[in-house]
């Protein structure tokens, strides 16, 4: 058994599981604040990031090392990090607009969140005021994963196999909805792409930049080959091939 | 000479007990174990590649050039620390303490040894011991990654972004097949604590052959060959050292998510990645090679898991384990990204699941003993083994020569120079030579520069 549990089991709160809370606990809380009042997305994420490491911290000292520790991977470690991947692809200058589209709505919002946390707290504080825990030392007499693991596969084994199968319909779904069907003969192998490239009628080396071997450096107008003759390969497909005019070829002046 | 007998492989209760000053000077070991790790880790891997590369490598600074990191380290600290226009500069400072904490950290479960007695007490070698400490060290490696995904959002530049996200997505996937294959480490032993797991690999089973007494392999490296091998790719893809260090690839993204790093900030970074390099190196041990045990002929001494010894045999297979990693470095190439995720996705982890459902079967049969399995399992492994290596191979196909290959290419295509071309050497080399003034070939030893 290890000591958190023995520390948890004893009922009452030692000095070392006060000083954690009350270090963490108000950190949690300017997490969750930082959360909703951070104007960047990715700086939300993170204040998010901070309220479930002190979370999972909480677990561990509450004698569940266990989801202590699965909290940090999977929540802190996992889920938000792919929370992040989307944040940064979306860009980082993409920040709230402080424009309230409902008028009023914050404060309401404001004065409605305190007297919500006021009716819990308050609520929950006279209800377990004076209430000693028991029964933490049963369950977890065998070590803490074992217990975990007795239940998981025992009395709520088909609830975790509904969850799992849940989870893999959705992966599924979304590999299908981003799925693109690629048929065989279009993958090209090595060898293969180099002989496309090397076949009769592709010329192998790298295409002309505009502009080179001609009157201007346009990106509009087409390089001459050796010969004279203009190349439409320098070009892009959207502009039309043009000789220059002479007023265009003249020079702008900006020599003198 | 009496505490050698007693218990040496210290259970979840022994730890919690120590006095604050022998808990402080763990912390600082482990800390100094670290660092110092990466001052000689960067100077070994510098002079392992230069061997492999036929050149001495650093040999200036200090004996050996063992110095040559400190110098490194030192110039490092006084380079000019540049905060990018653009970056986030809370997000920026802190990117590299997170990575470098994280990586630290780890060590903490890591058993470094059996008990001892320090100044009269007796105590683990490990900084401390819980009854999820495997699930500590995945963690930490999994918040590590915020110090790169962040380091590269923060700079506010496009290569270090496109480093973060290749880093995340690289280390999520990689951290998936380390979680399976530390699951049939944690289904082996019974147990998540590091130290149990050690202590699991140490109580081997005897064998019987031909009527002599051997001890049956109890490493996890034998028994679980391929979580070790599955485990052990992972975790060079989970450090981003080579062939997998796409998200610093210079290739591509010039330096990754340190692009805009300088100074001693860069070397946080750097001292992250080594430090996670050297903490990974100690888990694999610690999982699969044994963790401090000595490795069998030493094991006929009766005092070698007991002691002070037994940190070294640890150190051994650290430094071994690093060598590895440098190895890798010195000899494979970058993988290309698809091909990379590709390998994560489609070969490891369905390997792993198979060999988890195997794993599981095997341990589910009742009837039979440790020996039975062992032999079971062992025998068929080594005729598979011999049978691979010994398979004729398939009879190749004659190939084209070069010259048919020429004659059947479509008309018209791209020309080809002859195939007997010879050539010539350039004729401004040999004006050069004759231009050059004639040596002084009559100068005595005496005249010669030097």
């Amino acid at each position: 058994m290890t000591t958190q549990t023995v520390l948890a089991a004893a009922g009452s709160v030692s000095t070392g599981e006060a000083v954690t809370f009350w270090i963490l606990a108000p950190l949690a809380l300017i997490g969750g604040i930082g959360m909703v009042a951070a104007r960047n997305a990715v700086h939300s994420a993170l204040w998010l990031v901070l309220t479930m490491l002190c979370l999972g911290v909480f677990y561990v000292l509450q004698a569940g090392p266990f989801i202590g520790m699965v909290q940090i991977i999977v929540y802190t470690g996992a889920i938000m990090m792919l929370f992040l991947f989307v944040l940064m692809l979306v860009g980082r200058d993409a920040s709230d607009s402080l424009i309230e589209t409902l008028r009023g709505q914050r404060t309401a919002a404001l004065v409605l969140a305190l007297g919500f946390a006021g009716l819990v707290g308050t609520g929950l504080y006279r209800g377990l005021d004076g209430v000693t825990a028991v029964g933490l030392a049963e369950p977890n007499a065998e070590g803490n994963v074992q217990g975990i693991a007795r239940l998981l596969f025992t009395k709520y084994v088909f609830a975790f196999e509904l969850t799992s199968a849940l989870l893999i319909t959705a992966a599924v779904g979304a590999m299908v909805l981003a799925h693109v069907e690629r048929r065989k003969q279009d993958k090209l192998d090595q060898p293969a792409t180099m002989r496309a490239r090397f076949r009769p009628g592709n010329y192998p080396g790298p295409k002309p930049g505009p502009g080179v071997f001609a009157t201007s450096s346009s990106v509009a107008t087409p390089a001459r080959l050796p010969d004279g003759r203009l190349t439409e390969r320098s070009t892009p497909e959207i502009l039309p091939v043009r000789e220059l005019t002479a007023e265009e070829t003249a020079l702008k002046g900006t020599d003198r | 000479m009496n505490a050698v007998y007693l218990a040496q492989d210290p259970t979840l209760a022994d730890f919690g007990r120590d006095p604050w000053w022998l808990v402080l000077g763990k912390v600082l070991f482990a800390f100094v174990f670290a660092v110092l790790a990466t001052l000689l880790g960067v100077w070994f891997e510098r002079r392992v590649v230069g061997r492999m590369a036929v050149r001495p490598g650093p040999n200036q600074v200090g004996p050996f050039g063992l110095l040559q990191t400190l110098a490194d380290g030192l110039k490092m600290a006084f380079k000019e620390d540049i905060l990018p226009k653009a970056a986030d500069k809370v997000v920026y400072f802190f990117a590299p303490t997170i990575s470098v904490i994280c990586a630290v950290t780890a060590l903490s479960v890591v058993p470094f040894g059996p008990m001892v007695s320090i100044f009269g007490h007796w105590t683990p070698l490990q900084v401390t011991d819980v009854s999820v400490a495997v699930l500590v060290l995945l963690a930490c490696s999994s918040m590590g990654i915020y110090g790169i995904v962040l380091g590269g959002w923060a700079s506010g530049s496009t290569y270090p972004l496109l480093g973060g996200l290749r880093s995340s997505a690289q280390m999520i996937s990689y951290e998936v097949a380390m979680g399976l294959s530390i699951v049939a480490v944690f289904m082996t032993a019974g147990t998540m604590s590091t130290s149990g797991i050690v202590a699991a690999q140490g109580d081997a089973t005897r064998l019987t052959v031909f009527g002599t007494e051997l001890p049956a392999p109890g490493w996890y490296a034998i028994l679980l060959l391929p979580s070790f091998v599955i485990f052990f790719i992972a975790t060079v893809g989970e450090t981003n050292r080579a062939p997998f260090d796409l998200p610093e690839a210079e290739s591509e993204l010039v330096a990754g998510f340190m692009t805009e790093y300088s100074s001693l900030k860069f070397a946080l970074f750097m001292l992250s990645e080594y430090v996670s390099m050297v903490t990974m190196s100690a888990v694999t041990t610690t999982l699969f090679l044994g963790g401090w045990r000595a490795p069998w002929p030493i094991t006929l001494w009766e005092g070698a898991n007991s002691g002070w010894w037994p940190m070294l045999w640890f150190f051994g297979k650290v430094i071994a384990l690093v060598f590895v990693f440098v190895w890798l470095r010195g000899t494979l190439p970058r993988l290309r990204y698809d091909q990379f995720m590709r390998f994560g996705w489609k070969v490891l982890l369905p390997i792993n699941l198979v060999w988890i459902l195997v794993l599981a079967g095997l341990r589910s049969i009742e009837d039979w003993d440790t020996q039975g399995k062992l032999i079971a399992v062992g025998i068929p492994a080594g005729v598979l083994l011999v049978a691979t290596l010994l398979w004729p191979s398939r009879k190749p196909q004659p190939k084209p020569t070069l010259q048919e290959q020429v004659n059947n290419r479509p008309h018209g295509s791209f020309p080809l120079p002859p195939m007997d071309l010879q050539v010539p050497p350039s004729p401004r080399t040999r004006r050069v030579v004759a231009e050059r003034e004639p040596a002084n070939v009559a100068a005595g030893p005496d005249s010669r520069e030097v």
